[in-house]
């Protein structure tokens, strides 16, 4: 199955897009996807600790499943305000 | 579109509308607030030594508002007599302009000054928003708390920085 992925901050600036589309296994979770994209991308593995995640633009945990066609955010800390 | 009471916006903010928004007549305080307090907060020319040109602000927009609402409901939650307004502006700011324009009206002053205290604090805790400083000499970006709504420590430590 298929999901987007959507970067943010130092994350994009690493994969050098906010976009992606990755194949993922059945069964997939948000770890899943991040371990996939830390893979591809290893200067993102260190901030694995600091991130938080969304599913379809609703906070999710790292455990979350995805399903075919979601969207996956992953948020380094944030600094609005 | 009329402006409401939770937005992201990439005009500039105008806190006399949020004032408006709060003690107008569809606001949950019309006719019975005694107070409103206003939070404005800006883009400081000076940060960690650095003299700061502009921030960069981005969010994600769909989980900023959703981040919104759920401060929203936090807010009620604890202060049941208020009304919120919350904007947060995006894109680039240059120093000295608004990033976030917050309003609360409540019947006593003790409420809203708390409530608007938690609604910033939970605004720098939870909402997928990223600031990117230019200043002279290069470029950095901010990073703050980990956003995770559900984190009953951070929620806790914003209401006791609100009722201090």
């Amino acid at each position: 199955m298929q999901v987007k992925i959507r970067l943010f901050a130092r994350l994009r600036d690493i994969a050098g897009t906010a976009d992606l589309a990755r194949e993922v296994p059945a069964g997939a979770t948000v770890e899943t996807v991040w371990l996939a994209l830390a893979a591809e991308f290893p200067e993102m593995a260190p901030y694995r600790r600091s991130l938080s995640a969304a599913v379809n633009a609703d906070f999710a945990r790292f455990t979350s499943a995805v399903a075919d066609g979601d969207e996956v955010a992953l948020l380094p800390p944030v600094s609005g305000g | 579109m009329p402006p409401t009471l939770l937005s992201l916006t990439r005009d500039a903010l105008d806190l006399g509308s949020l004032v408006r928004l709060v003690t107008g007549p569809d606001a949950g305080t019309a006719g019975r607030y005694g107070a409103v307090v206003t939070f404005w907060g800006t883009v400081r020319a000076e940060n960690l030594g650095r003299r700061v040109i502009a921030l960069e602000y981005e969010a994600y927009e769909p989980l900023a508002l959703r981040a919104f609402s759920l401060i929203e409901g936090e807010v009620a939650a604890h202060w049941p007599q208020v009304t919120l307004a919350l904007h947060h502006r995006i894109g680039r700011l240059d120093a000295g302009e608004a990033s976030v324009a917050i309003a609360v009206a409540s019947p006593h002053r003790a409420d809203a000054f708390q409530a608007c205290r938690y609604a910033i604090e939970r605004v720098k805790q939870i909402a997928p928003i990223w600031k990117r400083e230019i200043f002279e000499g290069g470029e950095a970006w901010i990073e703050g708390a980990t956003a995770d709504p559900a984190d009953p420590a951070a929620r806790q430590a914003a209401y006791e920085r609100a009722c201090r």
